[in-house]
């Protein structure tokens, strides 16, 4: 049967990132995906050669717009291990929340345009708005909707007091109805089993090779969760990577959705056990040596390595969840 | 449920209150802490220059002989970190956004 290449991407109304897909099509299924990158470099690495290293964080922030947060928050905990720097307990906490706030809407997002991508409008508005929710106490407790701006080297800039904890737990509560009412519909819908059951199935072993992490890495049976290392406060919660072993698109919604509850959990039992206390402490001195830190972002680890030398940052590098499994084929 | 799911969704969410706000005519609220506009106090300004050696985007320049501070609001990200450094309280962030910007380059101020 003849083959069609279809060029998919950077500007499609699908797919706003700056990649190209030349997807070879047999009749109508997608049979191979050949992927090019490189459409943008903003030159940060450059920049960050030039500037102070506490200020950096408002950088690394602007990374990724989706999981800005854990960007910065991973930054911090790269210049903090290699400078002694003990965060006060209360932050890491803090750090937790709105690095799971942000897996939330991440998830939320992904979702959305998932629904959005198979024809399903009315799904997409509706995770959408659900969505909208989360970013609501996002804006509340940070300031920022989806550049946080609240995580600094030495702690956190913003506390939470105990009212807006209170309000918290009950938009959580809200958020879990509205959640629980779409997953099902995710889950369940005949139309939505019929995009996503038994399409661009990725076995274990493939998975594991081709570098992929995070929700895409879990749904194909691996247990892999950064998590589990303990950094900020999850070394006091409960954390179990959710896995599904499909390894299909299916297993891939069904991974983040279950993962939407999991972070609600995480939540509650970090407001539950936040202890009082100072948010952060000051950094004085200047970082050298160098040092690699890794975090869970909502779409798999995140890698920093960082090598300081005074006056500024000499050398950082963010290897992004998204690039890993494109970067081996490319 | 696998075909009516969505159905009994759209039915629930219909009969609910809309979620958006009729804007422009209603203003949308704003929330507390929200990380809004730069907000400049002239009269308490020593013109130290901190703000502008630490803006990370370069927004802020600060000419000290003049008594005189620009911002560039296409550059400044609302980032708040002049805001947390300097030592009289001089510069603030505002819970509203305000117009994106109103000139091109930067907006002076300038002591007399």
């Amino acid at each position: 049967m003849a083959r069609t290449v279809i060029p998919f991407g950077p500007q499609h109304p699908v797919l706003p990132e700056p990649i190209h897909l030349d997807l070879v099509v047999e009749d109508e299924k997608v049979i191979e995906a050949r992927p090019s990158i490189g459409f943008v470099h903003r030159g940060l690495e450059k920049l960050v050669e030039k500037k102070d290293f506490q200020e950096f964080v408002y950088v690394a922030e602007r990374i990724c717009g989706i999981c800005s947060f854990i960007h910065g928050q991973t930054y911090c905990q790269a210049i903090e291990s290699i400078m002694n720097v003990a965060v006060p307990p209360r932050a890491l906490y803090l750090r937790t929340v709105w690095g799971e706030l942000s897996r939330m809407h991440s998830h939320l997002l992904w979702m959305g345009l998932m629904a959005d991508g198979m024809g399903f409008e009315s799904l997409f508005m509706n995770t959408w708005r659900v969505r909208e929710k989360v970013l609501n106490i996002v804006e509340a407790t940070t300031g920022g909707r989806v550049i946080f701006g609240s995580c600094k080297l030495g702690g956190v800039r913003r506390d939470i007091d105990a009212e807006a904890i209170k309000q918290v737990l009950k938009d959580l509560g809200a958020i879990e109805q509205d959640i629980h009412d779409i997953t099902k519909v995710f889950l369940n819908d005949r139309s939505v089993k019929a995009r996503l059951c038994g399409v661009g199935v990725l076995s274990r072993q493939d998975a594991y090779d081709l570098g992929c992490v995070g929700p895409t890495l879990r749904a194909s049976g691996v247990a892999q969760d950064m998590r589990k290392l303990g950094y900020a406060a999850f070394k006091d919660l409960d954390v179990t990577p959710i896995t599904r072993t499909d390894g299909d698109s299916y297993a891939r919604c069904a991974v983040r959705c279950e993962e939407l509850f999991q972070s609600i959990q995480l939540i509650r039992q970090a407001l539950a056990k936040i202890p009082d206390g100072e948010i952060a402490v000051k950094v004085t001195g200047h970082p050298s040596g160098e040092v690699i830190a890794r975090t869970e972002q909502p779409r798999g680890e995140v890698v920093y390595y960082v090598r300081p030398t005074a006056p500024s940052i000499c050398y950082a590098s963010a290897f992004a969840p998204r690039l890993s499994p494109i970067s081996r084929p490319c | 449920m696998p075909y009516f799911g969505m159905s009994k969704l759209a039915i629930k969410w219909a009969l609910s209150k809309p979620p958006t706000t009729a804007y422009p005519f209603k203003e949308r609220r704003a929330v507390p802490g929200s990380r809004g506009q730069l907000v400049f106090a002239k009269g308490k300004c020593t013109y130290c220059t901190a703000c502008a050696k630490k803006c990370p985007t370069g927004a802020l320049v600060v000419e000290r002989a003049n008594k005189k501070l620009g911002i560039d609001r296409l550059r400044c990200i609302t980032c708040g970190y002049c805001v947390d450094i300097c030592p009289k309280d001089a510069m603030a962030l505002s819970t509203s956004h305000g117009v994106p910007t109103v000139t091109r380059g930067r907006e002076s101020h300038k002591s007399d």
